[in-house]
């Protein structure tokens, strides 16, 4: 009986020990190369199809995101105005420099929860996750250079072969694996891991002060109608009213809607803190005087949102005091995990 | 064996092989697949196209040149006698008036049988527009694939005219759009003038005429002087509507 127990309790440590193990292995969030949505997210509008997330595609695809040979003068690459300290957005400016110090028009946004989006860019004139680097390749005030060009110089440029055949089982290189392999690394890119989600989590590091917590009610009252939970967009497209003549058609540039001209997709706002400036333009530069916009600046457009014109007035009416406690409830939005994830930083 | 069952027997015999080879006389069994080849033959209306060089009137009495021609057909269906419709998959061919080999394409693992009709989509399906990173002829690599408002280019139509007011007297006619209110995907419907057979040891040539100037005529009669270049959009609809009439004919079949 004695014998019997002690193999008992020898068995048993064996198998804590291996399932400590394994379990070890496999949470190690810098190796584990895994879609997987938060709790509280919705399922993802990208299904992966054909484009399973591994870890020599999501490897290529984080090569490639830094890789300056993708500009047509080796000068720039996605990081260049994706910065990750920024939530991948491009940190003080208001347009971003393209080759040969070209200045786009519109402000680089920033890069998170892409997969949960079906339209992207300001005017939502891009209708898949896959495509939506192309225009940054080829637009002349961007990168510059052409989808044969960047074939061509990838295929001769060790060790991208390699890194193509390990990702997609053969060294040839086309578009279709380029832009999968860009998916891979910008689909991954999730960011849930900041105080308000573990707030909604319930989890530890989750506890909201209160004046974050009356940032919180007040935005559930005044914001959450466009910047609804958990995203902190609803993804459509709506003018705030920054100009009572829109200069930039906005959504009306694709759709070719009257209706739509000065319209622009509704950013998120989570690490709003961290990417700055604000609006399609850039034109703001802090927090408070975008809130301050929506106090007391908002123009009278005649496609200004509904949630916006009321009778007699426009906008948003909110006090200083509750101007600094909705900033404080969006700096619970920042997620530091997201912006030190090694999985995306630098190479 | 005596005389009866002699008769019987070969009675018999004579039966089966009356019933079989009249089985195999009137329906003969049609098996397997074949091959069959489009031929696209680009001309303006009696015309054959000249690119650059040649000057050609459209139907509003505009002169123009082309410099680039290029389309995508996709989607196609071949029609038996009996009405069965036979789809080929992942058939999308871009044909490019300066790429030769673009005028020849062959379509494989068609099921033997006889046709009557072809129909096909004139650009790309609504899907395959939105449907990410694509490879093979709709790779955005080939210049067909707008990046700013993503989706493919369907008919493209490059050159000059005396009456266009754009820089150098250009015209640019990118028709595509896949999306309400600009949605330019048109399907045509092509009888041919007698049947193609296909089989396994033959492989039919479908011949097509491509008139150009098909684009500027029909619905609405095109002035370059009012529409000289567009990227989808309005304009681009108006386009679709003329060619969905006229840009494809079947000249003739060779079984």
């Amino acid at each position: 009986m004695k014998r019997i127990l002690v193999l008992f309790f020898t068995l048993a440590c064996w198998l804590i020990l291996a399932i400590g193990c394994r379990k070890n292995d496999n949470s190690d969030p810098q190796t584990d190369i895994r879609f997987v949505g938060p709790v509280n997210f919705p399922e993802p509008a990208y299904r992966f199809d054909g484009n399973t997330v591994n870890k020599p595609g999501f490897d290529l695809g984080h090569r490639l995101f830094y890789e300056n040979a993708l500009s047509i003068d080796n000068s720039i690459n996605c990081g260049t105005c994706h910065q990750q300290f920024a939530a991948f957005a491009n940190l003080d400016h208001s347009v971003s420099h393209g080759v040969k110090d070209c200045f786009g028009t519109r402000n680089a946004p920033p890069l998170f929860n892409l997969a949960w989006h079906k339209e992207f860019m300001w005017d939502g004139g891009v209708h898949h996750i896959e495509v939506s680097g192309l225009n940054a390749l080829i637009n002349p005030c961007e990168m510059s250079n052409s989808l044969d060009n960047i074939v061509n110089v990838l295929s001769k440029k060790a060790p991208y072969p390699e890194l193509f055949k390990k990702a997609f089982g053969s060294s040839e290189i086309n578009s279709q694996r380029i832009f999968r392999a860009l998916t891979q690394f910008t689909a991954m890119m999730v960011s849930a891991t900041s105080k308000y989600d573990k707030y909604i989590r319930k989890e530890k590091g989750g506890e909201l002060s209160p004046s974050e917590q009356a940032g919180y009610a007040l935005f559930k009252s005044k914001c959450s109608g466009c910047h609804s939970e958990p995203l902190f967009t609803d993804l459509s497209y709506r003018s705030n009213g920054l100009d009572k003549e829109p200069k930039d058609g906005g959504r009306d540039t694709i759709s070719n809607i009257a209706a739509d001209r000065g319209k622009f997709k509704v950013p998120s706002l989570r690490n709003v803190e961290l990417s700055r400036p604000y609006m399609h333009d850039g034109r703001f530069f802090s927090l408070e005087e975008v809130l301050e916009h929506y106090n007391s600046g908002v123009k009278d457009h005649v496609n200004l949102d509904p949630e916006l014109r009321h009778t007699g007035s426009r906008g948003i009416v909110l006090t200083k005091p509750e101007q600094q406690q909705i900033i404080s409830f969006l700096k619970t939005l920042t997620d530091h995990e997201f912006i030190q994830d090694k999985r995306f930083a630098e190479l | 064996m005596n005389f009866t069952s002699v008769l019987k027997t070969t009675g018999f015999a004579l039966l089966c092989f009356a019933v079989f080879s009249c089985k195999k006389g009137s329906d003969p069994e049609i098996n397997g697949t074949g091959n069959i080849n489009l031929e696209f033959d680009h001309r303006v209306g009696n015309q054959a196209l000249q690119m650059n060089t040649q000057t050609y009137t459209n139907a509003n009495g505009d002169d123009f040149k082309v410099s680039r021609f290029r389309y995508y057909v996709s989607n196609v269906t071949l029609v038996k006698s009996d009405g069965t419709r036979v789809k080929i998959p992942e058939s999308y061919l871009l044909v490019d008036d300066s790429d030769a080999a673009s005028k020849a394409q062959k379509l494989e693992k068609i099921p033997a049988g006889d046709y009557t009709s072809m129909d096909f989509v004139i650009g790309v399906d609504e899907a395959r527009n939105f449907a990410g990173a694509q490879t093979g002829a709709l790779d955005p690599a080939k210049g067909m694939f707008w990046s700013w408002n993503t989706g493919y280019i369907f008919v493209q139509f490059e050159g000059t005219s005396s009456k266009s007011a754009q820089p150098s007297n250009q015209l640019f006619f990118h028709v595509g759009g896949a999306k309400d209110p600009a949605n330019a995907v048109r399907t045509v419907s092509l009888t041919f003038p007698l049947t193609m057979r296909v089989r396994t040891d033959t492989e039919p040539d479908v011949h097509l005429f491509v008139d150009l100037a098909a684009l500027f005529k029909g619905k609405t009669t095109i002035s370059f002087a009012s529409i000289s270049g567009f990227h989808g959009g309005a304009s681009g609809l108006l386009v679709a509507d003329n060619y969905v009439n006229g840009l494809f004919k079947v000249d003739h079949i060779h079984n």
